[in-house]
């Protein structure tokens, strides 16, 4: 059996990436502020596709997460980081242990869409609501730590990096454990999984409920790292979509994956605004039907294909 | 063994669908360590009374009641729970695992209920209880293959391992040799009863080929458009003039 290095790796490599953003450009950081950031979303519908489920509506989540953190900071002028996180992860956490009732009934495309319409609901009430913000949004002060108020965004980096390091370490460890080795089984076979002894409904109930924490911490920390929300970039159907194509691009291999794919993601996305500014539906998809086709593991699966060829 | 109270009882036990009755008049006591052959010919009601018994259909009307706890109304995961396993007529196995895969994860939940789930899977303990499992169940050189490539024969003892790691007390087996080739037959319920004997479990199986049925089971029921028409030794039962007729059909 192949020895498991990844929470080594993990640990590793946050440290070295938290030592090489104090010397990194601003822009450098900036991108790993914004992918580590939405990485976490990814790494919630990671452990819902190993499952079988894809959700086209974790928007919903993200931007619950995005605009506590906005509410947060502008009705009750909370401006501590971890205050702010864990407001978000919470609220979404809760929303998606509450709807999670509903979605452990359905499966495939209907899964998919009632995200994509819960999504809608809630998209539509921050457009109307001239009190959260309407389709302008708000701007959000940048976050103390520990009391202190940083002059740069390096602090808020560091924070996000350990989040993100802490998070790809429990879940790596829970997709060890019996329940969160419950992806496969049910997406290959539920009855059996019956049959064994275990609710289906509630692990895809307790899965669903961690995406959605993870989607709201997202929200939370990219809220902060943008300095502002607004419903298009937060909380729109295509927000979704982005995720679902980050975690295909990613691959569902390791919980290393999601952190990859997402900075690709962004780097995508700057150079291709920087260099061809109307081509950017072309190179999103370009790049899902080269993975779709050539790399149906994601980019994970040239990395561990790369990690076996050396070793 | 006829003064032991049964581990098994069912009584009246009715199944329609619609105009179609599936089960009738179905009353059974099964004793501990009895291997019972259930017998029928197509569509008799053998898997509709073996989904009753495991709670994956709700009888119409009806007891089930195992060691004096009822089981209608119960569903498959609580069945389970209770002490009844099964295994399926179409082998029910993760088909994109392998076969070792799908013994941990069988052995898994079995032994990990509630806050155990949340721990390590492959535990030092579960894993020599696996190979234990493979050794037994002949599935050793299956080991590392996927599902997918394996023969019809090897999924249904699989699927039948699977069964057995909760330890249950009462093991139902929907047709454990179709699909299995003649000559593989005996060799195979060999391996799966001899490892059932080990563990005491009380066997109830569906099965078609009365040579089989002959030589494991102590005891009969014959399946006829949802009523059981026999329920005595395989000797008389294979002798039986209605047997012979509506399960058999060597008398036109
Ligand atoms: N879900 C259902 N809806 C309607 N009728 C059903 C349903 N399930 C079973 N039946 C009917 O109940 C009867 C018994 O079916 P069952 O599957 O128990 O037969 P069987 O004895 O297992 O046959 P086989 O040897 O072919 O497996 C059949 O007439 C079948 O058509
Ligand atoms: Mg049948």
């Amino acid at each position: 059996m192949l020895r498991d290095n990844t929470s080594k790796v993990v640990l590793i490599g946050g440290i070295l990436i938290i030592l090489f953003g104090a010397v990194a450009p601003n822009w450098i950081v900036n991108q790993l502020m914004f992918g580590f950031s939405r990485a976490l979303a990814i790494l919630g519908l990671l452990v819902l596709w190993r499952t079988g489920l894809v959700s086209f509506g974790h928007a919903f989540y993200f931007g619950l997460g995005a605009y506590t953190v906005a509410i947060l900071d502008i009705q009750l002028g909370v401006t501590d980081v971890f205050v702010r996180l864990l407001g978000g992860a919470c609220l979404a956490g809760l929303a998606g242990f509450l709807v999670g009732f509903i979605m452990r009934n359905y499966r495939d495309i209907f899964f998919a869409m009632l995200n994509t319409a819960i999504s809608m609901v809630l998209y539509g009430i921050i457009v109307k609501t001239e009190s959260l913000g309407s389709t302008d949004g708000f701007a959000i002060s940048l976050p103390t730590i520990f009391g202190v108020a940083p002059e740069t965004k390096y602090p808020l980096f560091v924070v996000i990096t350990t989040v993100a390091i802490v998070s790809a370490l429990l879940i790596n460890f829970y997709l060890k454990t019996t329940i969160g080795r419950l992806t496969t089984p049910i997406r290959d076979n539920e009855i059996r999984v019956e049959y064994l002894g275990f609710s289906v409904a509630h692990a895809i109930h307790l899965k669903y409920t961690m995406s959605a924490i993870l989607a709201g911490g997202a929200g939370a920390l990219m809220a902060m790292s943008l300095g502002q929300v607004d419903p298009d970039s937060m909380i729109n159907w295509t927000v979704s979509g982005e995720l679902v194509f980050i975690t295909i691009l990613s691959g569902p291999g390791n919980v290393i994956a999601p952190f990859i794919g997402s900075l690709v993601f962004e780097v995508l996305r700057t150079y291709a605004f920087e260099l061809a500014p109307h081509l950017w539906q072309l190179i999103v998809g370009g790049t899902f039907l080269t993975i779709i086709f050539f790399l149906p593991g994601g980019i994970w699966s040239l990395i561990s294909k790369l990690g076996r060829s050396t070793s | 063994m006829t003064e032991s109270k049964p581990i098994l009882e069912v009584r009246d036990l009715l199944k329609t669908f619609g105009a179609v009755v599936a089960a009738k008049d179905i009353n059974v006591d099964v004793r501990k360590g009895e291997i019972v052959g259930i017998i029928g010919a197509n569509g008799a009601g053998k898997t509709c009374f073996v989904n009753m018994v495991t709670g994956y259909l709700k009888p119409t009307s009806g007891s089930i009641a195992f060691d004096g706890v009822q089981l209608v109304g119960k569903g498959p995961r609580e069945v389970t729970h209770a002490g009844i396993s099964r295994s399926f007529q179409v082998s029910q196995v993760f088909h994109t695992m392998t076969v070792a895969e799908n013994l941990m994860i069988a052995l898994a939940i079995a032994k990990n209920r509630g806050f155990a789930a949340l721990r390590e899977m492959d535990s030092p303990d579960l894993l020599t209880r696996r190979d234990d499992v493979l050794t037994r169940y002949h599935l050793d050189s299956y080991k590392d293959m996927t599902v997918n490539v394996l023969s019809q024969g090897v999924r249904k003892l699989l699927d039948i391992a699977m069964a057995v790691v909760s330890e249950p007390r009462i093991l139902l087996l929907d047709e454990p040799t179709s699909g299995i080739s003649v000559e593989e037959k005996f060799g195979f319920m060999d391996v799966v009863i001899e490892a059932l004997r080990e563990d005491e479990v009380t066997v109830l199986f569906v099965e078609h080929d009365m040579e089989i049925v002959e030589r494991y089971v102590s005891r009969v029921l014959a399946f006829y458009q949802g009523e059981i028409i026999a329920d005595m030794s395989p000797k008389k039962a294979l002798a039986d003039a209605k047997v012979q007729e509506f399960v058999i059909g060597t008398r036109h």
